[in-house]
Formats: C-alpha cells, structure tokens, sequence
C-alpha cells in the first residue's frame, strides 16, 4: 500500500491504487459470474422451449404407477413422484446413517490398532488399509452384492433356530408387533432412560461434594430394565413376535433386510472405514508423545492411556476430516443404482425417465444432496467447537 | 450410475448447447453435412442389436439404422451407433446426442406427447411377457403371488408390471435392474423367481441361458408393446424421411422387391406403385428432399422388412420367433404401409 493520491483522483491514478484496483477486478469478476449464470439459464430455458420441454415441479403431484421394494414410509404405486421421492431420500438416508455409524466404528477401532505394538495385527490393519483404499468403490459395491446372490437360494435357506432364514434375497428375522399396552412400556423404558441419566449426574456431584458413594448401577438397572419389564408382565405380554413363514416364493412377515442394502452399507463401510483408519492414524500420531509418556509415568494403562489421554486430544484433529469422510459416505451412496437400491437417485432416475423432467429431476438430486451435506459439515463444525482443546 | 452420470451431461448439454438448438435445425442438412447417422441402439440384446464376429453392430433395430443411413447418405455403412439403455435413451435423443432412436421402444401417449418425440411408426408388435425356471411348476403370471421379480428400470414394463399385479390384487417384490444383462445375471443366481421384460427380449436372453430348456417364456401377454424408431418432435421433414423409410421395408415385402432384385426392378417394372417407390416413375424421393434412388440404396442395404426379420429374429435364427402379428396385413398380420403416391 503505497500513500494518498496527492492530486485529485484521475483514471489513471485510480488504476496504479492497488486498493481501487483490486475492488474493479473483483467487481468484474462478479460480473462476469452474473452474467455466465444468465446465459446458462436464458439458454437452458431458450433450448427447453425449442424441444417443446416445460419446466416447472408440477409433475411431481402425478401419480408415479412404480413399485419401489424397500420403503420406510407407506407407499404404493398408486402414490406420487413426490411420495417415491421422498421414499427414495429415506432409503438414502438409512444407508448414510448406517454406514456413518459403522464407518466410524471400524475406522477408529483399524486406526488404533494399525498403531498396535503387535506386529500381526498392526500388519493386518495395514493391508486392509491400503487394499480397500485402492480399489474403486463401485467395484467394491458390485462385489458384495454378487457375493450376497451366491447365498442359498430361498428355498434352501439356512435357519437359525427356525426364526431367522439367511438366503439370497436378503435376511428375515420375526418382527415384533405390538398389541395396544405395548406403547405404555415403551414409554416407560424411555422414561426410565432419561431418569437414569439424571439420577447419575445427582449421584456423580454427591460424590464429589461429600464422598459418599451411591449404587447408582442397581438403581438404574431398576430404572431401565426393572420397572419396564415389570409394567410388560403386569399388562399381560403386550407383544408377539411375526416370524417368517416360507411361502411359495418368498417368505412372508418377519421383518427383512435386503441383499442391495447390506451389501451397500457394507461396501460403504469398509471403504469409507479405511480412510477413517488412516485420519485416525494422523490424528493419534500428532498428539505430542510426551502425553503418552507422561500418562505412563502416572501409572495408566496402555488401554486407559488411549482412551483418556491420547484419543480426547487427537479428536480435534481428526474431526475436520472426519466431516469430509461423512459427506463422502452421503455422496458416495448414490453408487445404489449399479445394484438396484433404490435411494433417491435410482427413484429419481426412474421418474426422469417416464416423466422426461430430467432438469427438474437432477435440481432436485443437487439441492438434495447440498442440503445434507451442508447439514453434516454444520453439526461437525458444532461438535468440532465442542471438542476443541478449551484455553484457561 | 451410468444412468444418472448421463441424465447430468445431458442437462449440461441443454444447458451448454448453442443458440442453434438440435431441434430447430433441419436434421436432415445436419446428418449429411456430418456425413455420418447417429443412432441410438441397444447396450445389447441378442436379435435386436448385438455384435457379429467382427465387432460390426447387426440386428433387427440396427438394420434400421442402416436403411435411414442409406435413404439419406446413400451408403448404409456411415452409420454412428450410441448404445443406450433404457434409462438414457430419452435424454440421448432430446439433449441431439442422436438423430434417431432405434431401440426396441414402445410408442405410448406420454411418450409421443409429453417428452416432445414423434414416433415413425411400429416395426414390431411386442407384448410383456415373463420367463420363469420350470421348477418352479406354475403355468400361469398370476400364480406367481409374492415373488421376486427382475424388470428393466425406465421402462412401460416397470409400470405395467405395477399396474398387472395391482389390479390382479396380488403381491410381489420388484427388483429393479438397469439392463437386461444385469438383470439376466440377477436371474440366473435366482436373486428373482421371474424376469419381465418385452416377449421378443425374453426369447432373446432365453437363448443366452445356460440351459435353455429349464426356463419358459409364458403364453400370457399383460400388456401392447408396439416397438418403432422416434425422432425429436418438431423436424416434420425428418420424421417423413424416418417414417417413410420404415414404409418402404414394408411395401417392398408387399410388392416382392428383395434386396436380390431390386437392382433389376428399379430400371421400370409394369407395376406403377413399384416404379414410384423405386423412383423410376414420379419424384418421391425429391419430395423427401432425397436422390430418386433412395428407396433403392434402403432395399440394396438391409432388404425388405421380411428378409430383416428372418436374418435376425425368424426360426432359423436362435430366437425362432414366429413372424405372428408382425405378418403382413394380407397374411394375417398387423404390419401395414400406406401406399407409395
């Protein structure tokens, strides 16, 4: 930054003011976005208009006249675009959540143990590691899913004690149904949840302030457990069990878990797991060792070192790469298709196909998935605020 | 995937493409200043469109690409196939990625009307029908209440197989396959009881079974599939060529011009309707906007609409399908052209 403008301000002058300038380029620049955007909308809207397509969200009230074979909501083939859709997004969501659970899981636990001072497993966390990260996803999605069709067919099932029946349409396993009661007991377990935590917390702080110790484990075991199973029997049983029955080609009632979404959410898993593993490793490694040396030297364990010491602190760092992984997983789901899960992309396909609002379609399918991933950096980006290392 | 990669590029491309939009051009000056016919065939159905040992794309819809080929360009060999599946086929066309569609697709109202296309005419009379193992012992579509069934996403047999089971008040689990090869190996390791797809694509993928014998296609037939080539809407010159080319595979069977005999017809025959095919009497062809020969260079190409079915789909070929409703209107089929005036 160089001084004033000692004469008044002239073109010329304003154009050597690094300042001016800089604000002119930026100007410019987001001009020059405008109007890209404009064009791609004007001529978009222009080309629709010349091959007779008309934009507008208006189809999504027709009836869609598709069967979708996993859905977490009522649907029928009567209902609409918009119902499939969002039966689609729900399918989309489960396989994220649960992928995002057990990626988390498995990536922690492969980190941690690829840092082992055992040779073998440390080794074994390795290969795992490196194989799955080098290998394409969708390949790693189709391989499961072939592998589950290669299970007993339906007919040859294998049984578990005669309730769950493994076979290549997926897993059946009897479905609880509840008879009117149940929804008392339900919220007294929830009830006795909430109790227990607080009774914890009162206990916790009666300790601290007098040293006086409270079973607080038997009083919450009676909480959760007791009060809950003792208001089941007092209600007489409120509960039966719907256990599959093999029919002519499938089995019928139960409650079933399909081929497609255990080899999605397995695939998912594994692949987004062994990043996870390699965040985690960073993550432990970049706490400084004289906090592990010091942990030891008060006499903690390798295990408790780990878990009180090491881990709480390498949390900040793995956290900000922890989100992306997440958003990965999310995005990564879409890969449904090559096996006929039908998340929102496979779902959203189909309409675009009988209905050729393909514009329509895929604004969706980007608006979808920007929303999610904005919401999983937002809480991230909350819980990572939460975690970080607090300043006195 | 595949699928949803390509519905994107095809946004982009209506987003992207210039003023000069695919539909408002006269696609026929289009097709002959590239020199070359893009048309949209199938990833691969045994009869339809398939590979011969030599990688060339053969089969009853790519023969019909080469007949446009040759109306147009003159030579049946300057032809671009895009192979399509059921889901892209209709962005491909749209988004003028292709200049015909030539893919075992039925011709529906929605289609027609809705996704702004102009079907050319039918050129095979399909129907949906199921294959199923014969161990499972059932004759009938009906009785397959609760199983497992394979269809094709994006296509009319995914919502008729909806509306068929719906309406019959029974039950079943759909699994939803993006082509018929997936969905054939999701069949053969029994992933689904029954595959549905359009009755000439089941005799089609029956042939590639390992045990042919062990499955049977059943006599029922739920719903009309008349099959046919489409253009985008809004070329009426183009959809004539197109329309008018089907025409003459047809009229050319009627009349006995054969892809043998063609040649020695087209120099005057005492059968005005084929001089004026043959453009040795009249001006079609100039009325097309095409040479006087180009029904001529369509039959010397790929023969009449009988010799095409026999080569690719008729009983000496593995799918033995019978010529049935696809017959010529005087012998008891549906196939029908209006007359060549």
């Amino acid at each position: 930054m160089t001084g004033k403008p000692r004469h008044g301000p002239s073109l010329g002058r304003l154009w050597t003011d690094e300042r001016v300038r800089g604000a002119i380029f930026q100007f410019l620049t987001v001009l020059g976005l405008i109007a890209f955007v404009w064009f791609l909308v004007a001529n978009t809207s222009d080309n629709m208009a010349q091959i007779g397509m008309k934009a507008g969200f208006g189809f999504l009230g027709d009836q869609a006249f598709f069967d979708i074979n996993q859905k977490l909501i009522d649907y029928t083939s009567t209902d609409t675009y918009g119902r499939a859709l969002m039966v689609g997004l729900l399918n989309t969501l489960l396989v994220s959540v649960l992928g995002i659970v057990a990626a988390t899981l498995l990536g922690f636990l492969m980190g941690v143990l690829r840092l082992s001072h055992n040779w073998l497993v440390a080794r074994l966390a390795t290969v795992y590691v490196e194989t799955i990260r080098n290998i394409p996803l969708l390949l790693q999605v189709v391989f499961w899913w072939t592998l589950l069709t290669e299970l007993p067919r339906v007919q040859e099932s294998k049984s578990i004690a005669g309730l769950v029946f493994l076979n290549n349409r997926g897993v059946r396993m009897p479905a609880p149904v509840m008879e009117p009661g149940m929804g008392i007991v339900v919220v007294a377990f929830l009830a006795g949840i909430v109790a227990a935590f607080f009774v914890t917390r009162w206990a916790t702080r009666r300790r601290m302030e007098t040293g006086q110790p409270f079973p607080s484990i038997w009083v919450n075991l009676g909480l959760v457990v007791g009060a809950p199973v003792a208001l089941f029997l007092l209600l007489g049983q409120p509960l039966h069990w719907d256990v599959p029955v093999l029919g002519t080609f499938n089995f019928s009632g139960g409650f079933r878990v399909t081929p497609e979404l255990v080899a999605l959410w397995w695939a998912l898993t594994v692949y987004t797991g062994a990043f996870i593993a390699e965040t985690v490793r960073g993550g432990i490694l970049a706490v400084s060792k004289g906090q592990t040396e010091a942990a030891q030297a008060l006499g903690l364990s390798r295990g408790a070192t780990m878990r009180k010491i090491v881990l709480p602190q390498a949390l900040r760092v793995i956290v900000p790469p922890l989100t992306s992984q997440y958003l990965n997983l999310t995005k990564n789901s879409s890969l449904a298709v090559a096996i006929g899960y039908q998340d929102l992309v496979s779902v959203g396909g189909t309409i675009l196909n009988q209905s050729g609002h393909s514009i329509e379609i895929v604004g969706i399918w980007l608006a979808v998935y920007l929303s999610l991933s904005v919401g999983t950096s937002a809480f991230m980006n909350w819980y990572n605020h939460r975690v970080r290392l607090v300043e006195r | 995937m595949k699928k949803a990669k390509f519905a994107i590029a095809a946004v982009g491309l209506i987003a992207f493409s210039g003023i000069a939009a695919p539909a408002q051009a006269a696609t026929l000056q289009d097709v002959q200043a590239a020199g070359v016919l893009r048309c949209g065939i199938n990833t691969g159905l045994a009869g339809f469109a398939f590979t011969d040992d030599a990688g060339n794309w053969i089969g009853f819809d790519a023969a019909y690409c080469k007949a446009l080929a040759a109306a147009v360009l003159g030579d049946p060999s300057k032809v671009a196939y895009v192979n399509l599946s059921g889901a892209n086929r209709f962005p491909a066309l749209a988004s003028g990625e292709i200049d015909v569609l030539s893919r075992n697709t039925t011709w529906t109202f929605s289609r027609d009307v809705d996704l702004g296309f102009t079907f050319v005419g039918v050129s095979y009379y399909d129907g949906q029908g199921f294959i199923a193992r014969k161990s499972l012992g059932i004759s009938s579509v009906v009785e397959l209440n609760g199983a497992s069934i394979c269809i094709q996403t994006g296509t009319t047999t995914e919502l008729n197989l909806a509306d068929y089971f719906r309406s019959n008040g029974i039950s079943y689990e759909p699994v939803p396959i993006e082509d018929n090869e997936e969905a054939r190996v999701a069949y053969v390791a029994g992933r689904c009881d029954a595959y549905t797809a359009d009755a000439s694509a089941l005799a089609a993928t029956k042939t590639t079974l390992e045990d042919p014998d062990a499955h049977m296609v059943f006599p029922q037939i739920i719903s009309k599939e008349p099959l046919g080539p489409l253009v985008r809407q809004g070329d009426d010159q183009w959809a004539d060529i197109a329309r008018w080319t089907l025409n003459v595979l047809k009229n050319a069977e009627e009349y006995g011009v054969t892809r043998g005999n063609v040649a020695a017809l087209a120099r005057g025959t005492n059968n005005p309707e084929i001089n004026r095919m043959l453009g040795s009497e009249g001006s079609l062809g100039a009325m097309l906007g095409l040479n006087a020969d180009w029904a001529v260079k369509v039959i010397a190409a790929v023969g009449n609409y009988g010799e095409i079915f026999e080569e690719f789909l008729g009983p000496n070929t593995p799918l033995e399908l019978q010529r049935g409703v696809n017959a010529l209107y005087k012998d008891g089929g549906l196939q029908y052209a209006p007359p060549m005036r």
